[in-house]
């Protein structure tokens, strides 16, 4: 059994990052970035506040195009891509968003269902019984017909994250998932995630600063820093922590403040 | 015997007596998009004979989503209710997994939702009337808290943030400017035209200089700034307080002790008591521009007699009571603008149903004040 392929090159890395340089207005986030993630792999990018870790990921999920280089999700650059090449390669994958971005008119079934009425043709009944499963994949059945404003913050996140896996994407985008969320829940969190990762072998890209988190579920951690302006590590985070002789990468690990 | 090919890249094939035991085939890709043409393949094989048995082989298959795994299961559930014995053979680990992910059987019954659903007509019209009592609640205790914070500003001026209300001035009226004009300086020149077309057959051309300046002055001056003010700063102090209900900034503000009406209320609505009067003065001009360049080019009148007639028609009184309507709609508009704001519940959309609410409640309130006023200046 296979994960979906949407490029047409034997087993290329979904997400390729190439000497990119982001920013807002005047203002230079990160410069000559160059990261990839191979099918399968879970990746966190890693960093203090201001590091340009979410920027990263808007860029990547091409919401932020970069000043420089190329961003390649499953082959395509989504900052020159045309519309239905976008939307094909937007269908391949699924974020969630810091806050949940669920909508707030509709209940937890509406949110979840939007983008499966428009991919699976299927009738009312199915499609309510998927919908009802994607909720249980986060521990949320039962909770269909309830408003987000209804529910608790850790809640809403696991909806949205059931919203972004509808479509089985391929790859899944992270942004601080367990910002705002108690520690078991957070653990909760992370060993869906790896189940994930384990049955449907999904590529992750992860934005979080939360070590225990980045312990339980990264492969590969690409860590930022604010002053670099970039990578200043690359690797498994116990290898990192425990040989990296880089002063900002210890900061980091052991959680010890710059003097 | 069933052998297809789905467009979405699965095959199906299906061997075996009918009524027998089968072998169903299946390769390709189970995904999303073939779910709903697989479930209806299912429905083929167990109706309208259910074989004996049924093997379903699924060797060849190189994608499992949950799309696919759900409409395995469900075969699987329909093959237990006609007691066919259902075998799947030839899956991996990973789609053992996948179809363990989606297991209908394994659901919870639905929770009632802690709100109620809209019910039926009555339940609703109950639900509206206790609303709207909840409503008037609310906006009588706005109303109290604002003559309290009024109170506080007329004591100890320097509690109100002047420099907001130098900001609020500039958008409400400032930048409420050019709409003012332009849709004074028309509706001037509409009802210089249309009393034209009247007042010709007489020969009371020159009374149309009064009509404008009288109309304009006492009744539609006021209403029509304060129909654009309720539009345009209204809606927007009720967004803008709204917004920061909903990211709980208000909240904050409240526990680091500022009084809310004063902190964000009183800067908006003293703006508003400024400059609509102003508004109406400057509305009230640009129509009886409008209304002279009909009378001169249409109505051959001189601008000089124009002039003098508008004069003649006006009072000092009358302009003061539309000025002075202009402070009480000001008071109005800011308040309700204010209030939806800080009633503000939800998210995105309570805003926007409250920028609706502060312009149509507005709007109303304008009216029924100005009825008031017409009544009253009816007995004076």
């Amino acid at each position: 059994m296979t994960q979906a392929d949407a490029s047409p090159s034997p087993a290329p890395a979904p997400i390729q990052v190439e000497d990119v340089t982001l920013g807002y207005g005047q203002n230079i986030i990160v410069e000559h970035l160059s990261f990839s993630v191979t099918p399968g792999e879970i990746v966190v990018i890693a960093g203090g506040s201001g590091c340009g870790k979410s920027t990263v990921l808007m860029a990547v999920i091409g919401l932020l195009p970069p000043r420089q280089g190329r961003i390649l999700v499953h082959g395509v650059d989504l900052a020159r891509a045309g519309e239905k090449e976008l939307a094909r390669v937007r269908r391949s994958f699924g974020v969630l968003f810091q806050s949940g971005a669920l909508l707030g008119s509709m209940t937890l079934a509406e949110n979840v269902a939007l983008p499966l009425a428009d991919a699976a043709h299927l009738d009312r009944r199915t499609l309510d019984l998927l919908v009802r499963l994607k909720l249980a994949l986060v521990d949320l059945d039962g909770f269909q017909d309830y408003l987000p404003a209804e529910m608790s913050g850790g809640m809403n996140k696991r909806a949205a994250l059931a919203r972004a896996l509808a479509l089985d994407p391929s790859i899944l985008f992270f942004d601080e998932p367990s910002a705002g969320l108690d520690p078991v829940t957070s653990a909760e969190l992370d060993r869906l995630i790896l189940r994930l990762n384990q049955a449907q072998g999904t590529t992750m890209l992860i934005v979080t600063h939360e070590l225990d988190s980045i312990y339980a579920i990264a492969h590969r951690v690409v860590l930022l820093d604010k002053a670099a302006k970039g990578i200043i590590a690359v690797g498994d985070p116990h290898r990192l922590r425990d040989d990296s002789r880089d002063p900002r990468v210890q900061e980091f690990f052991h959680r010890r403040p710059r003097d | 015997m069933l052998h297809r090919r789905h467009r979405d890249g699965y095959q199906i094939s299906l061997q075996g007596p009918p009524g027998g035991a089968q072998t169903l085939r299946l390769s390709g890709r189970l995904n999303l998009q073939a779910m709903g043409h697989l479930l209806a393949q299912f429905k083929r094989v167990l109706e309208p004979t259910p074989p004996a048995s049924l093997t379903v082989e699924l060797s060849g298959v190189q994608y499992l989503d949950s799309g696919g795994a759900l409409a395995l299961n469900l075969l699987s559930e329909q093959a237990a209710q006609r007691q066919v014995p259902l075998k799947l053979e030839g899956l991996g680990p990973q789609g053992q997994q996948m179809l363990a992910l989606v297991r209908p059987d394994r659901l919870a019954p639905p929770m009632p939702p802690p709100t109620p659903r809209p019910g039926n007509f009555i339940e609703n019209l109950g639900v509206g009337a206790l609303r709207l009592l909840d409503d008037l609640v609310e906006v009588v205790a706005f109303v109290g808290s604002l003559a309290r914070a009024l109170a506080l500003v007329a004591r100890r001026p320097s509690v109100l943030r002047w420099r907001d209300v130098e900001l609020y001035m500039e958008r409400v009226g400032v930048d409420g400017l050019p709409i003012v004009a332009l849709i004074s300086f028309l509706l001037g020149l509409i009802m210089a035209f249309m009393s034209a077309i009247q007042l010709k057959h007489f020969g009371a051309n020159i009374y149309v200089a009064d009509l404008v300046a009288v109309a304009m002055v006492r009744e539609l001056g006021p209403i029509m700034t304060a129909v654009l003010v309720a539009g345009r700063s209204g809606s927007a102090f009720a967004a803008e307080i709204g917004t920061m209900v909903v990211n709980q900034e208000v909240d904050a503000l409240k526990v680091m002790g500022f009084d809310i009406t004063v902190f964000l209320a009183m800067p908006k609505i003293v703006a508003a008591l400024l400059m609509v009067p102003l508004l109406i003065l400057f509305s009230d001009l640009l129509a009886i521009v409008g209304g002279m360049i009909i009378g001169v080019t249409y109505l051959d009148l001189t601008v000089y007699s124009y002039v003098q007639h508008t004069l003649g028609a006006l009072s000092v009184g009358a302009i003061t009571s539309g000025a002075l309507k202009g402070v009480v709609f000001a008071f109005l508009i800011g308040g309700i603008g204010c209030q939806r704001g800080l009633a503000v519940a939800g998210g995105a959309e309570g805003v926007g149903r409250a920028t609706t609410s502060a312009v149509v409640a507005g709007m109303f309130l304008i009216v029924v004040a100005d009825s008031i006023f017409a009544i009253v200046q009816y007995y004076l």
